[in-house]
């Protein structure tokens, strides 16, 4: 999976993870959480996803990747890249 | 062992209805529900659900989306979802203006009779996708399964930061959740109270599956014919989902603010048949009404509506005639109406809602019929039940509510009308 097409990802699973948010406004340089309401429980929304979908693994000691938009997609481009969308 | 007859009680320790909030299958408000059953409009529908398949249910329609956001909505459990709705009616109702309240005083509690199937129905269903890898268990689901769920989710809301819990008390929990809040009231635990029951039973299989196996689940071509408590024919229950809360005070606070009052709790008994998992025990249930009055201070005939508990079960309904037969032998004044043959069986919220929807007859002198009753079963044949449209009967003073469950746990509440005290 290309970095745009993991983008393209996280976007989906952040459209069911919060429904009421705009992410046409997100700005992939600025932490999720200082532009949409997210606390601790969705962020394991996001990892368990991955998991569900994917089948990828994200130790909890990493999760602190998953920050921004930017910060998500570099550090799971080699996770997913060679996994087919 | 009985508490003081309320007619003996100071203001400060009486206890009245201010508001309802309600989802029923047939109605989003009291207004519309109200209209529903003395227009004889079923809420019962066609429904489909995971592994059993076709059956029929009480669905409601209330819109989720009035007190929740859609992430709300997702994160929650249909019972709190449900309950939130209810509640913030019934505080809407009520005229509470909760965002200058004191919220550690206000008490929130829950009837239910079960809490957690549905969720974990749906977590096993997901894990088997992925051959039950129990890493993608969702950890939404010890919140969601916790048992005070609902009134957690009703709390979290509102912002209430008094004691909130959910009751279960099987079928019974409705009227218990009321009494709760009564007895809280009392003891000045909390200064106001939210209470009354849910039940999202409809979201999970086993329920029906369940009563199905038992030889006790409802069937029939048209669904609205499929909740026929009293008739010859019935066949079983109809599950339902539902709620109703209420808001409930002291009669001193209601009066010194004007408020609106619904009705006065005047008496209120629980008790166990101690005899059978499943199968009521009709000496223990007229015990229960017994005791009801006592605490009340009444006599059979001083009740004008009794709102049985009655599902639609051959043994169930036959017993509970035969308990209120013994009661009420000698009262003709008295009259007898179902609600489950509307909506079905709402569960946790089923002595809330069925109490709810008699509410009015205070105001209008009007009990509302049961419906379904094509050929009336001689053993459920109560003087005076009121089967062929709603019945005018003059003044209301009483409603007595009758609401059973599992195990054999038993609860009534009385409720009697105050006429202008509050206003």
């Amino acid at each position: 999976m290309a970095p745009e097409e993991i983008r393209e990802v996280i976007i989906e699973i952040l459209g069911d993870i919060a429904p009421d948010e705009d992410l046409g406004t997100l700005d992939d340089a600025i932490a999720f959480r200082e532009q949409l309401e997210l606390d601790s429980m969705d962020f394991l929304d996001i990892v368990m996803e991955l998991r569900k979908r994917y089948r990828v693994q994200i130790p909890e000691d990493e999760y602190v990747q998953l920050a921004s938009m930017n910060s998500t997609v570099s550090y799971l481009t080699p996770k997913m890249a060679t996994i087919a969308k | 062992m009985i508490a003081s007859k309320t007619s003996q009680l100071d203001d400060s320790q009486r206890i009245v209805i201010t508001g309802v909030g309600l989802a029923a299958p047939n109605g989003d408000d009291l207004g519309q529900y109200r209209a529903a059953l003395l227009e004889g409009r079923s809420g019962v529908v066609p429904y489909e659900i995971r592994y059993f398949g076709k059956t029929v249910a009480g669905v409601c329609n209330f819109d989720p989306l009035r007190y929740q956001k859609r992430k709300e909505l997702r994160r929650g459990t249909r019972a709190g979802s449900i309950g939130i709705y209810a509640a913030s009616e019934a505080v809407k109702d009520s005229g509470w203006d909760l965002p200058n309240l004191d919220r550690s005083t206000i008490g929130v509690y829950i009837g239910v009779t079960e809490h957690g199937n549905v969720e974990t129905e749906s977590e096993i269903y997901l894990i088997s996708g992925y051959n039950y890898d129990t890493s993608v268990w969702s950890h939404h689901h010890n919140p969601r399964t916790v048992a005070n769920n609902p009134a957690g989710e009703i709390a979290l809301t509102l912002e209430i930061t008094g004691p909130h819990y959910t009751l279960g008390a099987a079928c019974a929990a409705g009227n218990v959740g009321l009494i709760q809040a009564a007895q809280m009231l009392r003891l000045g635990e909390c200064d106001l109270a939210l209470a009354g029951g849910v039940s999202e039973s409809i979201h999970t299989f086993g329920i029906f599956a369940g009563f199905a196996s038992q030889g006790a689940l409802a069937t029939h071509e048209d669904p609205t014919k499929a909740s026929r408590p009293f008739d010859a024919n019935r066949t079983g229950i109809v599950v339902a989902e539902g709620g109703c809360v209420y808001t409930v005070e002291r009669l001193a606070d209601a009066k010194a603010r004007g408020a609106k009052i619904y009705g006065e709790l005047v008496g209120y008994a629980i008790n166990t048949d101690a005899t059978d998992f499943v199968l009521p025990n009709p000496e223990r249930q007229a015990q229960c009404v017994q005791k009801a009055l006592l605490r009340a201070g009444l006599n059979p005939e001083d009740i004008d509506i009794v709102s049985t508990h009655a599902t639609g079960t051959s043994n169930g309904d036959a017993l509970e005639c035969e308990a209120l037969r013994n009661v009420f032998r000698e009262s003709s004044r008295t009259h007898f109406n179902n609600t489950k043959s509307f909506i079905g069986h709402c569960m946790g919220a089923a002595g809330a809602l069925e109490l709810a929807g008699n509410l009015p007859a205070f105001r209008d002198g009007v009990v509302h019929h049961s419906i379904n009753v094509d050929q009336l079963d001689p053993e459920c044949a109560l003087p005076n039940l009121v089967l062929d449209g709603p019945r005018e009967i003059g003044r209301v003073r009483r409603i007595l509510n009758n609401s059973f469950g599992m195990l054999g746990i038993n609860s009534v509440v009385i409720i009697e009308d105050v006429g202008q005290q509050g206003h």
